[in-house]
C-alpha cells in the first residue's frame, strides 16, 4: 500500500527539528540510563528562539485568503484549530496520526496532513482547505468530476481526497492511471470509492487541460 | 384511484437512469455537516477513561485530581467499583471539559485500579477455549454417513476468516443536549427513528422528549444502530454539566470497541461422484464475536447439498462485542463453502465453473438466474480462455489465477412512512425520519417522488435525518431502498391524485383521465389540454396537499421484494518470491430487481468489491493473548486497501423486464459477500495450493507454498 510522504517546509519560528533534537539530547544527558558515547553535547537554546506555551497563545492563520485570529495552546494541531476553534470542518479527523489523509489541506503550496502540523507552525503561510476550492459557489473541476463520477459514498474521506487530488493535479496535469494510483496512495476510503476517484481525477485533468486527450 | 405500480420502462424519465447523488456538491465542497462537525452553544468535549485489561473487576476509582483540572465541568463514574469488565477499552469514567485536550488531560488524571481476571482473546485453537467453548446441537439432513461411504471422491480442508472491525471513518459518537427536560441527540447513526427509544428507556423520559437529528453519517456498515454506552452516559454527563457534551470515539477506541465481525473457522469435508455431482457435506465450525460467542454462519452456503452434517461451537472471548457487519454471517459462510467447493473441484481436476453448472439444481429457486450470471461473468472475465488447472505452470515467479464465488441476500423492504407535501407555489417536499449512509438514499427518494409527479429531480426537496419526520426503519440489511421507495411512491401517488382532483374541472376532464409528465398536468393522450405544474399548484389556494405513504400497505400492492443471487469472479497474480497478491480484475454480476438509480447502484457494488479486497487481503483485528489487547488499533497496521490495490473492477447490473417485475430489492449487502471467496480461490488457482486463512497476507502465502513443497 503506497503512501505519499507528508512534505512540509522547515518552520521559520518556534521549534525547529534541530532545536528539538538538541534539547532532547540535553534531557537525555541528565538521565544516566541513556547517557553514553555518541550523545551530542548539550546546547543552550538559541537566543532567537521564542518559547511559547504551555498556556494559550494568540495566533493568526491565513485560511483561504482570510486572516483568522485565535488563541490556542501550542499543542493544538492545525486540524483541531480548523475544526474546534474555527468552523472549517471540511478537513476530517479520522486516524489523527498522518495515515489516512482525511485531514489533507494545502499549506504554503504543499499538501499536508493537518492532524500532524501544529497550528502555531502554520502561521505565515497560506492555508487552503476544501472550503477554499470552490469560488463563488462554483465547484472546481476536480469537485465537479467527483460528483459526476460518483467518487463518494458516505463522503467522510471525500474532502481530504478532493484536496489531495487538487494538489496532485497541480503538479501532474497529465497523469496516467498508474500516476493516479501512486500519487493518491496517501488517502484511505472505507466505503470503497476508489473506482470513482480514479475516473474523476482523469476526467478533471482532461477538463483542466481544456478537454484534450489524456496522455 | 391513484396509480401505485412502478411505471413501465418506456414511461420512466428518472427511474433506472444514471443520476448523480444530490448531496454530492455539498460533500465535495466540505459543506456537508456530519455529527463530528457539529458544535452546539456551550458545548463541552467528553472523553472516556478506558479499561486497559481484557477482563477485570474495577477495584477503586479516584476522580478527585481530574475534577480540579482546568476546564473540567463534570466527571462521572459509569462503572462502579465491583463492576466486571469484559473487554479492553470499555469505558469506566467519563469527563467533560471546555476543550478537547483538557478533557483528555482530565481523563488521564483519573486513577482506576483493577483486579485482573483471566482472559481469552484468541480462538483459533479450540482446545484452549475450555468452558468458553459452547457447542450447539448437531444439525443433520439426509444421510451423510451413507453419502460419504458411497462418495467416489472426498475432499477435506480447514479454513478460517479473521475477526475484522468496521473502522468507520467517522467514529461513533454524538452530541447530547438538554433543553429543560427535553433531550436533543445528534448521533452518528444508521437509525434516526430507532435510536431515540434507547435514550427513552435508559433515561426514563417520555418518548416525546427525545429528538434525534443527523444530516450525514461517515460510515456505519452495520455498527451504528445503538445508542451505546457513550451515548447514554453522554446524555447523563450533559445533564450533570448543564451543558451539551460531544463524545466522538478516538481512532483506537473505534477499532477496539465499536465494531467487530465474528471470525469463522471450519474443518470441512465434501463428497462427490467422479463426474462432479456433489453429494455430501460435513462441517465442524467455530468462531467468536466477543463475549457472546458466535452463531453458526449459514453452512453450507447457497448450495442445498442433499446430505449434510454440521457442528458448530461458539467461543466467548474478551475482544469487544460483535456488531452486524454488512451481510452478517454471509461473507464467512461464503468463504468457507466456496473454498471447499473449489478444493473439491481441484481434487477432481475439474473446472469449478463446470462443477457449479453441473450442480446448478442445488441452488434452489434462483438456479437459472445463477446460471445466467455465471455465464455472463465467465464471458466478461474470459474464463474459458484464462482458466487453468490448479497451479500456474508458466515460467517465472508471477503466477496468475482465476476464482469464482456466488452469494445471496434478502433485502426485503423495511417499514417506512413518507410525507409528501405539494405547496401552492409548486414546491414539493418528501419527509422521512430515514438516513443516507452514502448509499444514495436521498437521491432515491427524490427520483421516486419526481418520477411520480412528472417533475425534474431538482423540484423535490428531500428532508431526512430528523425524528420529527414520519418514522422509517434503520438502514441495515439492504432494507432501506425498498422501504423508502415504496413509501415515497405511495405518498407521491396519493398527492398527485389530490392535485388531479383539484385541477380536473379547469381541464374539463375526469381526474382519472389525467397524467403528470414533463412538468405538466395533462389529459391522457391529449397534450393540448394541459397546464403547467405551477399553474396547477396555484389552484390549491392557500392549502398545501399533504399525503402519507406507507410500507407495507397491502391494499396498495407490492413495490418491492427480496432474495437476490449474484456471482463474482476474480483474476489475481501472486508473486511467489514475496507472497504479495495483486488484484488484476474483479467482475461482479448482480441482480437487484428494479433499479432506481443505476449510478449509485454501481457505486454500491464498486464499494463492496473494494471492501472485499480489504478483508480478503489486509484486514484483521489482531489480538495478543499475553496482554489481552488489540495490537493494531490504528490505521497503519489495521490495513485497508489503497487506491492502487484494487485492480480493474467490472460491474454488470442485471436489467430488463424480468428484473423490473420483481420490484425493488436492496443491494447494499449482496456484493460484499463473495470477494473473499473469489479472491482466495483465484490465489489457490494461481499458486497451486490453498492459503487457508483470510486475510491472505504475504507470510500466509509463503507458508502455504512451503507446506506444499514450493513451486512444483
Amino acid at each position: 500500500m503506497s503512501r505519499s510522504p507528508v512534505t512540509k517546509s522547515r518552520p521559520r519560528e518556534g521549534f525547529s527539528r534541530r532545536d528539538f533534537l538538541t534539547r532532547g539530547a540535553s534531557i537525555a544527558l541528565s538521565t544516566p540510563l541513556v547517557a553514553g558515547a555518541g550523545v551530542a553535547e548539550p546546547v543552550s537554546p538559541a537566543a532567537d528562539v521564542q518559547i511559547l506555551g504551555p498556556g494559550k497563545v494568540p495566533i493568526t492563520l491565513r485560511i483561504n485568503g482570510t486572516r483568522q485570529n485565535l488563541s490556542v495552546e501550542p499543542r493544538v494541531t492545525l486540524l483541531d484549530a480548523l475544526r474546534n476553534y474555527l468552523d472549517y470542518t471540511g478537513a476530517k479527523k479520522v486516524c489523527d496520526r498522518a495515515t489516512c489523509g482525511s485531514c489533507t489541506v494545502i499549506l504554503g503550496g504543499k499538501m499536508v496532513y493537518s492532524c500532524s502540523v501544529l497550528a502555531i507552525e502554520a502561521q505565515g503561510k497560506d492555508i487552503t482547505t476544501v472550503e477554499g476550492l470552490s469560488a463563488n459557489g462554483k465547484l472546481a473541476p476536480i469537485q465537479a468530476a467527483f460528483v459526476e463520477n460518483d467518487a463518494q459514498q458516505c463522503g467522510f474521506c471525500t474532502p481530504g481526497f478532493v484536496v489531495a487530488c487538487k494538489a496532485f493535479l497541480d503538479k501532474h496535469p497529465s497523469p496516467t492511471l498508474a500516476d493516479v494510483e501512486k500519487g493518491l496512495g496517501g488517502n484511505l476510503c472505507r466505503c470503497g470509492t476508489y473506482a470513482g476517484v480514479r475516473q474523476a481525477v482523469l476526467a478533471a485533468a482532461n477538463t483542466m487541460r481544456g478537454g484534450q486527450k489524456n496522455g | 384511484m391513484a396509480e401505485y405500480n412502478w411505471p413501465e420502462a418506456s414511461k420512466r424519465s428518472l427511474i433506472g437512469k444514471r443520476i448523480s447523488r444530490l448531496d454530492g456538491p455539498e460533500k465535495v465542497s466540505g459543506k456537508a455537516k456530519y455529527t463530528y462537525d457539529l458544535k452546539r452553544p456551550g458545548m463541552l468535549y467528553g472523553k472516556m477513561v478506558r479499561c486497559p485489561h481484557a477482563h477485570a473487576k474495577v477495584s477503586s476509582i479516584d476522580t478527585s485530581a481530574a475534577e480540579k483540572m482546568p476546564g473540567v465541568k463534570a466527571v462521572k463514574i459509569i462503572q462502579d467499583p465491583g463492576s466486571e469488565i469484559q473487554w479492553a477499552g470499555d469505558g469506566v469514567v467519563v469527563v467533560a471539559a471546555t476543550e478537547e485536550h483538557l478533557a483528555e488531560d482530565a481523563a488521564r488524571a483519573v486513577k482506576v485500579t483493577y483486579e485482573v481476571l483471566p482472559h481469552l482473546v484468541r480462538e483459533e485453537d479450540l482446545s484452549k477455549a475450555g468452558d468458553r467453548a459452547k457447542p450447539a446441537a448437531e444439525k443433520v439432513a439426509g444421510d451423510p454417513t451413507k453419502a460419504f461411504s458411497e462418495a467416489e471422491v472426498v475432499s477435506e480442508g480447514t479454513y478460517s476468516i479473521a475477526v475484522i472491525t468496521h473502522c468507520c471513518l467517522e467514529s461513533h459518537g454524538q452530541i447530547t443536549e438538554w433543553e429543560g427536560d427535553k433531550l436533543n441527540v445528534f448521533p452518528s447513526t444508521q437509525a434516526v427513528t430507532g435510536i431515540g427509544g434507547e435514550f427513552v428507556k435508559a433515561l426514563g423520559i417520555p418518548a416525546t422528549n427525545v429528538r434525534v437529528r443527523m444530516n450525514h453519517v461517515g460510515g456505519g456498515f452495520g455498527s451504528k444502530f445503538n445508542a451505546d454506552r457513550w451515548g447514554i452516559e453522554g446524555a447523563r454527563l450533559a445533564k450533570l454539566a448543564g451543558q451539551p457534551v460531544k463524545i466522538m470515539l478516538e481512532r483506537d477506541a473505534e477499532l477496539m470497541v465499536a465494531g467487530g465481525r465474528p471470525s469463522s473457522f471450519a474443518k470441512i469435508k465434501m463428497g462427490a461422484k467422479k463426474d462432479g455431482t456433489i453429494t455430501a457435506w460435513e462441517s465442524n465450525s467455530w468462531g467468536t464475536g466477543g463475549p457472546g460467542g458466535a452463531g453458526m454462519p449459514p453452512l453450507p452456503y447457497v448450495w442445498q447439498i442433499p446430505n449434510q452434517r454440521m457442528n458448530h461451537t461458539g467461543v466467548a472471548t474478551n475482544i469487544g462485542p460483535a456488531r452486524a457487519w454488512r451481510a452478517p454471517n454471509h461473507p464467512q459462510a461464503c468463504f468457507l463453502t466456496m473454498s471447499a467447493i473449489e478444493d473439491l473441484a481441484a481434487a477432481l481436476k475439474m473446472d469449478p465453473l463446470e462443477i457449479c453448472l453441473k450442480n446448478i439444481s442445488l441452488l434452489g429457486p434462483r438456479a437459472s438466474l445463477y446460471q445466467e450470471e455465471l455465464l455472463k461473468g465467465a464471458e466478461i472475465i474470459e474464463w474459458k480462455r484464462k482458466w487453468h488447472l490448479r497451479g500456474d505452470t508458466t515460467a517465472g515467479h508471477i503466477k496468475r489465477g482465476l476464482g469464482l464465488s456466488m452469494h445471496t441476500w434478502g433485502g426485503a423492504p423495511h417499514n417506512s412512512e413518507c410525507r409528501v407535501t405539494i405547496n401552492p407555489d409548486g414546491s414539493v417536499s418528501a419527509e422521512l425520519a430515514s438516513q443516507d449512509l452514502g448509499t444514495g438514499t436521498r437521491t432515491v427518494i427524490a427520483i421516486v417522488a419526481a418520477e411520480t409527479l412528472g417533475l425534474p429531480i431538482e423540484a423535490v426537496k428531500v428532508n431526512i435525518g430528523d425524528s420529527a419526520y414520519p418514522p422509517s426503519g434503520g438502514s441495515g440489511g439492504s432494507t432501506t431502498v425498498g422501504g423508502v421507495s415504496s413509501s415515497t411512491r405511495r405518498a407521491a401517488a396519493d398527492a398527485l391524485d389530490a392535485i388531479f382532483k383539484a385541477v380536473a374541472p379547469a381541464l374539463n376532464a375526469d381526474p382519472a383521465n389525467l397524467e403528470a409528465a414533463g412538468g405538466k398536468i395533462q389529459v391522457k393522450g391529449d397534450a393540448s389540454k394541459s397546464m403547467t405544474w405551477q399553474q396547477a399548484c396555484a389552484r390549491l389556494g392557500v392549502k398545501p396537499i399533504r399525503a402519507n405513504g406507507k410500507q407495507p400497505d397491502p391494499a396498495k400492492g407490492s413495490l418491492a421484494s427480496s432474495g437476490v443471487a449474484g456471482i463474482q469472479m476474480a483474476e489475481v497474480t501472486v508473486d511467489t518470491e514475496t507472497g504479495i497478491v495483486k488484484i488484476e480484475k474483479l467482475v461482479s454480476v448482480q441482480d437487484m430487481g428494479l433499479i432506481i438509480d443505476a449510478k449509485t447502484a454501481e457505486s454500491q457494488i464498486y464499494g463492496a468489491l473494494i471492501m472485499g479486497v480489504c478483508y480478503a487481503l489486509y484486514e484483521e483485528k489482531i489480538m495478543d493473548q499475553a496482554t489481552g489487547r488489540m495490537l493494531n488499533p490504528n490505521m497503519e497496521f489495521y490495513k485497508l486497501a489503497g487506491i492502487g490495490d484494487i485492480g480493474t473492477l467490472v460491474v454488470h447490473l442485471m436489467t430488463g423486464q424480468e428484473q423490473d417485475a420483481r420490484g425493488v430489492i436492496g443491494l447494499g449487502e449482496p456484493p460484499v459477500v463473495s470477494p473473499g471467496a473469489a479472491i482466495s480461490n483465484a490465489v489457490a488457482n494461481a499458486i497451486g495450493v490453498r492459503v487457508p486463512s483470510l486475510p491472505i497476507t504475504p507470510d500466509r502465502v509463503l507458508t502455504a507454498m512451503e507446506k506444499k513443497g514450493g513451486l512444483t
